[in-house]
């Protein structure tokens, strides 16, 4: 051992100090796994929160420990054991690389068929980036461009901290702490995630991105997220990255709350890509996820996602149309292949005058994979004159793969109007040869066949995001026939 | 260019073509004329390497070379095109977008880079005027909601766009009214040159009058009854497949 510094020495101090308290790193470790008041106390502890968020986590676990994981869903999958699971270890760590040599190779390769550049490879992978200044003045400038138009971006625990009445005011109201089994289990012990704030009337000038914030150590298994779009402002938002995330973490949920007050309107965009196993169906994660958003009178909320990745994916942004004359859509693409599940689609809640809604769900399924849409229109009473338009378009490759639809469609006023269109196709060998005969391979064949069936969706992605999301077709629909 | 000997073709135990030969040389006009069910679709398909076909015996050299082997799309890198007599939709797919991917999907395949746009802009230009092809037609989904005649002029648009060695023309003519027709042999014949090659799948004579052939072959049953020039088209419009099915008995 070498020199002893006035640094190591502070260091010490501090772990000798939290060594007799509740919760060093080590004893957490001992305590790691299981979920009971204490831990999500100590959750709370840790991230230095105000009681009124301990107590509004302890009403969660409450919530939670009388409820059972449900069993609606046409997914099946070994249940993750809750009482094994470290509920409060600090977001994980990825292990610091020192050069790309050191990358898994076939991560590498997608990257490069993804045109990610190279520095950001490197951020990707988690390898110490040695040219940060671009990446820095980017963030440095995006920061300030924000910050002279009052626009609050930042993770959800610095939030609590600097802005707590924003955040008490909204969180948990568009998705209740008794929601459902995972929002429950989220709402007691997330460890963070983004938080928002668009002022009155301000368009925010740029694709607000989880990728950009900075101080982000990783996505962490429980990830909350909130966005408020005061009257009259528009925001868009970027969550998720189309690189392929390995993270060991098996159960993934994260919990999207959206509120669009009068006039304004908020994009949001996902790509989701998480490990979905491998070919013969192990490993990969559990995706469920609970995404909503409220719309005041004209306000507008999209949701727009790509989802290619997950072993089990169960996922529904939803929109509760409460204003009059606001607008609810919802746009999907859901690739499934191997031995992948997801059961997705979204719910909106016709509750305002003349509220409109519009599902665009493209579902592709390869291998052995099930794919199902569940999607529930409701027209309230007071809802006059309610549109909704629904189509939902499977596309399936080979006889081995599923495809199910579940529309739910509950009218309580006689002036609505609900229209539901929904397609089934497969990629056909005459196709197929028809690109063929042209030069195009197979593979090359099957990824433009996908991109025109999802079309529709993936020009409603932000152009940069639009491009990654369609090679992040290609690559996760490679292998799929031959 | 083309050569194929003693060709037997069958589809679910079913023989199709029963020792079928034919050789094309550069810068020749070939026409296969024969009735419904004769196998000329399938002939071509064949060529192209569908691979549902079962070749039994006999064998197709491209260049000298046998092609048996060969994936559809590397006979396509090779120079072969197939002009569908049914060409197939592909929703969302645009026409510009699919001839671009397979302009730069041959290119790859031969070590080149893409097409710049540039030059890609340039090139969908001047032969969309060449088959009189509104530029709006291109922004459209491959084939969906074509008529008959959309669908054949935009088949020889992609023809056009890809200038291949080796261009089998199945049915081109039908459901084209005498306007396209007029145009589509236009651009074919502009095609033309001593490097390359047609095969003419066709009913009627009437095609030929436009795209006139070297040689006219007759496909009955499986196989090359008779062959001659031009005024065998003639002969077989005027007489019908009768005469050459008495003939044969
Ligand atoms: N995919 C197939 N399955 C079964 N029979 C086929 C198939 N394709 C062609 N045939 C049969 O082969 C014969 C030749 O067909 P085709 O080549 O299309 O003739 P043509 O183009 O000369 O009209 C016909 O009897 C047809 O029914
Ligand atoms: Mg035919």
């Amino acid at each position: 051992m070498s020199k002893y510094t006035e640094e190591q020495l502070e260091q010490e101090l501090k772990t000798q100090e939290y060594k007799y308290g509740f919760y060093t790193d080590i004893e957490s470790e001992t305590f790691a796994k299981g979920l009971n008041e204490d831990v999500v106390r100590a959750i709370s502890k840790k991230k230095n929160e105000p009681q009124w968020m301990t107590d509004w986590r302890l009403d969660a676990f409450r919530v939670w420990e009388k409820m059972e994981e449900p069993e609606w869903a046409n997914v099946h999958y070994e249940k993750p054991k809750f009482q094994d699971i470290a509920y409060y270890s600090a977001p994980k760590e990825k292990p610091k690389l020192n050069s790309l040599d050191e990358v898994d190779p076939e991560l590498l390769d997608t990257f490069k068929r993804l045109g990610i550049s190279l520095d950001e490879q490197k951020k990707l992978a988690n390898v110490a980036v040695d040219i940060v200044i671009d990446s820095v003045s980017v963030a440095t400038t995006f920061k300030k461009t924000l910050g002279e138009k009052g626009i609050i971006f930042m993770p959800i625990s610095e939030a609590i901290q600097e802005h707590p009445e924003l955040v008490r005011k909204y969180l948990g109201t568009i998705v209740p702490t008794t929601d459902n089994f995972y929002a429950a289990l989220n709402s007691a012990v997330f460890s963070d995630g983004s938080f928002c704030y668009i002022p009155k009337g301000v368009r925010c000038p740029m694709e607000l991105s989880t990728y950009f914030r900075i101080n982000e150590g990783g996505t962490g298994q429980f990830e909350r997220t909130l966005v408020v779009a005061d009257k009259g402002s528009y925001v868009s938002y970027l969550e998720g990255c189309t690189a392929p995330s390995r993270d060991e973490n098996q159960l993934h949920a994260a919990v999207v709350e959206l509120v669009a007050m009068d006039d304004a309107e908020i994009k949001y965009s996902t790509v989701q890509n998480w490990y979905p196993g491998n070919k013969e169906g192990k490993g990969g994660v559990y995706n469920f996820v609970t995404k909503r958003g409220l719309c005041e009178n004209n306000a507008k909320i999209s949701w727009t996602q790509v989802e290619t990745g997950s072993a089990v994916t169960w996922k529904y942004p939803s929109c509760i149309l409460k204003g009059n004359n606001s607008v609810g859509e919802f746009y999907s693409i859901a690739v499934t292949n191997n031995y992948q599940q997801a059961d997705t689609g979204t719910k909106m809640i016709h509750l305002g005058k003349n509220t409109k809604s519009t599902i665009i769900s493209k579902g592709i399924s390869a291998g052995k994979s099930q794919n199902s849409y569940r999607g529930l229109v409701q027209i309230g009473a007071r809802a006059e004159n309610a549109r909704n338009f629904s189509q939902c378009d499977s596309l399936l490759m080979g006889n081995l793969c599923g495809a199910h639809t579940f529309p739910y469609i509950e009218v309580k006023n006689k002036t609505a109007q609900v229209e539901h269109e929904a397609t089934t196709s497969k990629i056909g060998e005459e196709q197929l040869f028809y690109c063929n005969q042209r030069g195009i391979d197979t593979e090359k064949a099957i990824a433009l066949i996908v991109n025109g069936f999802s079309k529709d969706v993936l020009n409603k992605l932000p152009m940069e995001f639009a491009v990654e999301a369609q090679k992040l077709l290609e690559i996760s629909l490679e292998g799929s026939v031959g | 260019m083309l050569k194929i000997e003693n060709l037997h073709a069958s589809i679910e135990n079913k023989s199709i073509l029963k020792g079928l030969s034919l050789e094309v040389k550069a810068g020749e006009v070939h026409a296969i004329m024969g009735p419904n069910g004769a196998g000329k679709s399938t002939l071509a398909n064949i060529i192209a390497g569908k691979d549902e076909y079962e070749v039994t015996e006999g064998n197709i050299q491209l260049n000298g070379e046998d092609i048996g082997e060969l994936a559809p799309e590397e006979r396509a890198h090779n120079g072969v095109f197939l002009s569908f007599q049914y060409p197939v939709e592909i929703p969302g797919v645009s026409v510009t977008n699919f001839i671009k991917t397979a302009i730069n999907e041959t290119r790859k395949a031969k070590g080149l880079e893409d097409m710049p746009a540039k030059d890609m802009l340039k090139m969908i230009r001047e032969k969309s005027e060449l088959l009189e092809i509104d530029r709006k037609f291109l922004s459209r989904s491959l084939n969906e909601g074509f008529s008959g005649g959309e669908k054949k002029r935009n088949e020889i648009f992609q023809m056009a766009m890809l200038e291949p060695k080796l261009a089998i023309l199945d049915e081109t003519d039908s459901g084209l009214d005498i306007d396209a027709l007029r145009i589509v042999a236009n651009g074919v014949n502009k095609l033309k040159s001593k490097d390359n090659a047609v095969i003419v799948i066709t009913h009627y004579q009437r095609l030929l009058d436009y795209i006139v052939p070297d040689f006219v072959h007759v496909l009955y049953d499986g196989k090359i009854v008779k062959s001659g020039d031009a005024s065998l088209a003639l002969e077989l419009e005027a007489k019908g497949y009768d005469w050459i099915k008495q003939e044969l008995v």
